[in-house]
């Protein structure tokens, strides 16, 4: 484990990048997965068709595509940012439609009877979204949104491959190609530190689980 | 013994709520079939009839909870409003108890009380609450303001349901079902709360096989079945003279007991 324990100071940068890449990635994705998945139980039809369009067309296209779309894709249409931002963008797009499908299964939990009550003291759509049903669709979907985001933290090594620079995957990537050190040892470096990012999500959400859940 | 013993009392104003000819189907089922009805200021109306009559589905088109496929329904002399904004403004007018009480899971007694006001109707959260403790003590829940809708008794949670509705000063409140999902003994602390609004003068549509409730509260009866109004008059003329075949053999098998 020398290569590991000779650069520490180097995979201490590479976790916290990974960790605020994924950070940004998490919040940004939560966002936009809720929006969307508030279009598709809206009673608009123009917004129940673009959510569910965004849904098929994401959700069935690979990370890469996503990923090379916002690398190479965008910078043809004359848009430029950092790779860490496109990494990101690349990222929450493609996480969000499993964001929404996930919460979608939470509001499709939440009994009829909530957001008729909700309708019946004169809450608008949008209130009795907010106040009624979102609440109490995130408390039963939590497992199924852990589930979605931990597959992000480990897609976030899949960006990192895009060359959005300094995470966990370019350190490994760095010390193996660049300065030649061993495969084995290097990568299981790079795997503890996703791993301390994963597991530590793992009990958080078993935390927030016990935390929100109501009484019925 | 109530004013409304005597009928249809002097106290009932001017047309509230009417249905002018309305049907609506589910698929190839009529489940109402050109209905007429008008409620009067102040007017209780209990709906009875066999189960699958169309009873709850009529509770329900008055604040549009179901649509209607044919006729109108209007409130207060304003049609229903299509789904928007406006149709939400009316619902705060209208105030509906349903069977399965469907207080919120994720909030305190108190909040679901206050929610509509502060969020409808724009109160300070400090108002809201002290008109939302009183309702809750004219029902009788005060003590439990701090507790989940699970915490309590089903009796109790429809009583907080009913200061809910309530609390959003409604000009007319649908009753459906309320007391169907009960247990027999706390059917009546449900209904008191209900003979006690009753009194005040509130108009009151209420959708229920509480037969007792109909003699002692009702202005007015109105029998359905098959999705039609099959007929209607004082509780007094229809429990004890019953003038349609339908409504002889309805009461003939749920007064036997």
């Amino acid at each position: 484990m020398e290569p590991v324990i000779d650069n520490l100071d180097l995979y201490w940068s590479g976790f916290l990048t990974s960790l605020e890449f994924i950070v940004y990635s998490l919040v940004g994705s939560m966002l936009l997965g809720t929006l969307i998945a508030a279009f598709r139980v809206s009673p608009i039809p123009a917004l129940r068709g673009f959510g569910s369009t965004y849904v098929t067309m994401i959700r069935n296209c690979p990370l890469t595509i996503v990923l090379f779309f916002m690398a190479f894709g965008l910078p043809e249409l004359g848009i430029n940012y950092s790779y860490f931002t496109f990494g990101i963008v690349g990222l929450v797009i493609y996480t969000s439609a499993f964001v929404c499908e996930a919460l979608r299964s939470g509001i499709n939990a939440v009994p009829a009877g909530q957001a008729e009550a909700a309708r019946a003291i004169g809450l608008t759509f949008s209130q009795s979204m907010r106040e009624i049903v979102l609440p109490q669709a995130f408390r039963s979907a939590v497992p199924p949104l852990g589930s979605v985001q931990i597959a992000m933290f480990k897609n976030s090594a899949v960006a990192g491959a895009f060359g959005i620079g300094g995470d966990l995957y370019s350190v490994g990537r760095t010390l193996t190609s660049a300065r030649g050190f061993e495969y084995i040892p290097v990568l299981t470096g790079v795997a503890i530190g996703y791993l301390v990012i994963t597991l530590s999500a793992g009990a958080a959400l078993a935390v927030i689980e016990r935390k929100v859940a109501i009484a019925r | 013994m109530t004013q409304s013993d005597s009928g249809v009392s002097a106290a009932i104003g001017a047309p509230l709520v009417v249905l002018d000819h309305v049907d609506k189907w589910f698929g190839d089922l009529h489940v109402l079939q050109d209905i007429d009805l008008s409620v009067a200021r102040g007017e209780v109306v209990v709906v009875i009839g066999p189960s699958g009559s169309g009873k709850s589905t009529l509770c329900r088109t008055i604040n549009r909870l179901e649509t209607i496929d044919k006729g109108t329904i209007t409130l207060d002399g304003q049609p229903l409003p299509q789904e928007g904004k406006e149709l939400a403004r009316l619902r705060a007018e209208v105030g509906m108890v349903f069977q399965s009480f469907n207080l919120f899971a994720h909030k305190t007694i108190l909040e679901n009380v206050t929610l509509g006001p502060i969020k409808v109707r724009g109160q300070k959260k400090a108002e809201a609450e002290k008109r939302g403790l009183e309702l809750l003590d004219r029902v009788g829940i005060a003590h439990q303001a701090a507790k989940y809708p699970a915490q309590l008794s089903g009796g109790q949670q429809q009583r907080v349901a009913i200061a809910r509705a309530l609390a959003m000063e409604p000009k007319v409140m649908l009753f459906d079902e309320p007391t169907s999902a009960l247990d027999p003994e706390m059917i009546k602390e449900v209904l008191d709360v209900m003979v006690d609004l009753a009194r005040q003068g509130m108009t009151m549509v209420v959708v229920t096989h509480e037969m007792g409730f109909a003699r002692t509260a009702a202005d007015r009866v109105v029998f359905m079945a098959d999705g039609a109004i099959v007929e209607e008059g004082t509780p007094e003329e229809f429990f004890t003279n019953p003038s349609s075949d339908r409504a002889k053999d309805f009461l003939g098998k749920i007064l036997k007991h």
